[in-house]
């Protein structure tokens, strides 16, 4: 029973271990080897798979641009279109400006996001174990000392790469829009106000706290979002990978519904995102 | 949950897509779904114009009809009046003919009677003097009877 326990719980270390990459005195090495290599460790299925499916993105939306007619569109570019087509309805609902950034910015998290998250549905042990054989056959590895994660936005470097970058444009947008000055009254000036120059003093560290922490605290929700609702599914799906032939009505079931986690995830966090910095770009956001 | 060197090359990688896609991708796709708009927008404004000259033109060609259907009416009004002038005429000319014809018949059938009697006249004077001759061949002489039979014959 106790090995059995074992056996089931170094099952899901192993599905919730990234493969790793490091590189030591000796050359590069590779995930346990990698234990306390601090900072300094790349997760390369994250890296291989993310950047993978993101130039499939770029691929094919390339691809459906390069054909683009103004004329009676194939049916390829009709598909392409409509999802252009919200991105930009999207866009243009939630923010006023006048940017060539955000749409592109957008339809890229959506398209991007929305295929790292569809590898959820790819059976969680089929991947990982050809990953296993192969790393066995040709390298000689011990198959359980290959880690293969397809998810990429089961890993938080992932989502927060990308709330850091949003949180950098959300910077950046202020300043533009509003000028330095602008931005750091927006985080000083606020909530607490008063006429009293005195008071005010006292007021402005305060204001910059609450301030810092809200600005902060919206990539920070992105990320773990993102990256909260893809693990807990990821764990699920493995879960239920553990109980045996049981395991297929209820696969079913909660990869329907992960369907709708999926598209529901990357929309979340692309519309966030478009109102993050439609936010950043509001003259009067208090 | 370990943030590490993945999070730089994620962020790298996010950074060049969402740039390509600013530059190769977004662009000549929103242009075409642009355009597209416009040119349908067009299309229907055309379509629009066009529907409405349309109108236009079958109000045209209905008042015309209209005017060529009087201008016919006109045309066949006169032509009936003109016909029955010519009727008319022709009657009166036929009348006229008939008249003359009837009136030449008369005058010939009359100068023929004239003419006939007139021989006639002659024939039975003449008749009548051979007769009268025959009856009184033996005791007439011709020569003292014959201012009787003159006589006679301006009696005819």
């Amino acid at each position: 029973m106790a090995a059995e326990e074992l056996t089931l719980s170094s099952h899901i270390q192993h599905h919730l271990t990234n493969a790793k990459m490091c590189s030591t005195d000796a050359g590069l090495a590779f995930n346990k080897a990698c234990a306390d290599s601090g900072f300094w460790t790349w997760h390369v299925d994250t890296l291989a798979w993310s950047i993978g499916l993101g130039l499939i993105f770029l691929w094919i939306f390339r691809s459906a641009a390069k054909k683009s007619t103004t004329g009676v569109p194939g049916k390829f570019q009709c598909f392409i279109e409509m999802i252009v087509e919200f991105v930009g309805d999207n866009v243009r609902d939630t923010y006023h400006g006048n940017s060539k950034l955000i749409a592109p910015l957008a339809l890229t998290i959506f398209v991007w996001v929305f295929l790292m998250n569809l590898m959820d549905l790819i059976p969680v042990d089929f991947l990982p174990a050809f990953a296993g054989f192969v790393g066995e056959t040709a390298f000689g590895m011990d198959s359980h000392d290959v880690y293969m994660k397809i998810v990429p936005t089961t890993d938080i470097n992932l989502t927060a790469a990308l709330a850091i970058g949003v949180l950098i444009l959300m910077i950046g947008y202020s300043i533009r829009i509003k000028g330095i000055g602008g931005f750091i009254a927006e985080l000083t000036l606020h909530p607490f106000s008063s006429n009293n120059k005195v008071a005010m003093i006292f007021l402005i560290p305060c204001n910059l706290l609450l301030e810092t922490i809200a600005l902060v605290a919206k990539p920070f929700s992105l990320a773990l979002r993102l990256f909260g609702n893809l693990y807990a599914g990821e764990m699920i799906f493995i879960l239920i990978g553990a109980i045996g032939l049981m395991q297929l009505p209820l696969h079913f079931i909660w990869a329907v519904f992960h369907i709708l986690v999926i598209v529901l995830q990357a929309f979340v966090f692309m519309m966030l995102t478009i109102v993050y910095l439609s936010m950043a770009s509001a003259k009067d956001s208090h | 949950m370990n943030l590490n060197a993945t999070l730089i090359g994620e962020l790298i990688a996010f950074t060049v897509f969402v740039l390509f896609c600013m530059k190769y991708v977004w662009p000549p796709l929103n242009g075409a779904i642009e355009a597209r708009q416009k040119k349908i927008e067009d299309g229907l404004a055309a379509t629009d114009k066009a529907e409405q000259e349309l109108e236009v033109a079958r109000k045209q060609a209905a008042e015309q009809l209209k005017e060529a259907k009087a201008q016919a009416a006109d045309i066949v009004e006169q032509a009936k009046k003109r016909a029955a002038l010519i009727v008319d005429e022709e009657t009166t000319r036929g009348q006229q003919e008939r008249e003359k014809i009837i009136a030449q018949g008369h005058s010939e059938i009359e100068s023929e009677r004239s003419r006939v009697s007139e021989e006639l006249r002659k024939q039975v004077a003449t008749l009548s003097v051979v007769g009268a001759e025959r009856i009184l061949e033996r005791e007439i002489n011709q020569a003292a009877h014959s201012d009787i039979v003159e006589k006679l014959v301006a009696e005819l």
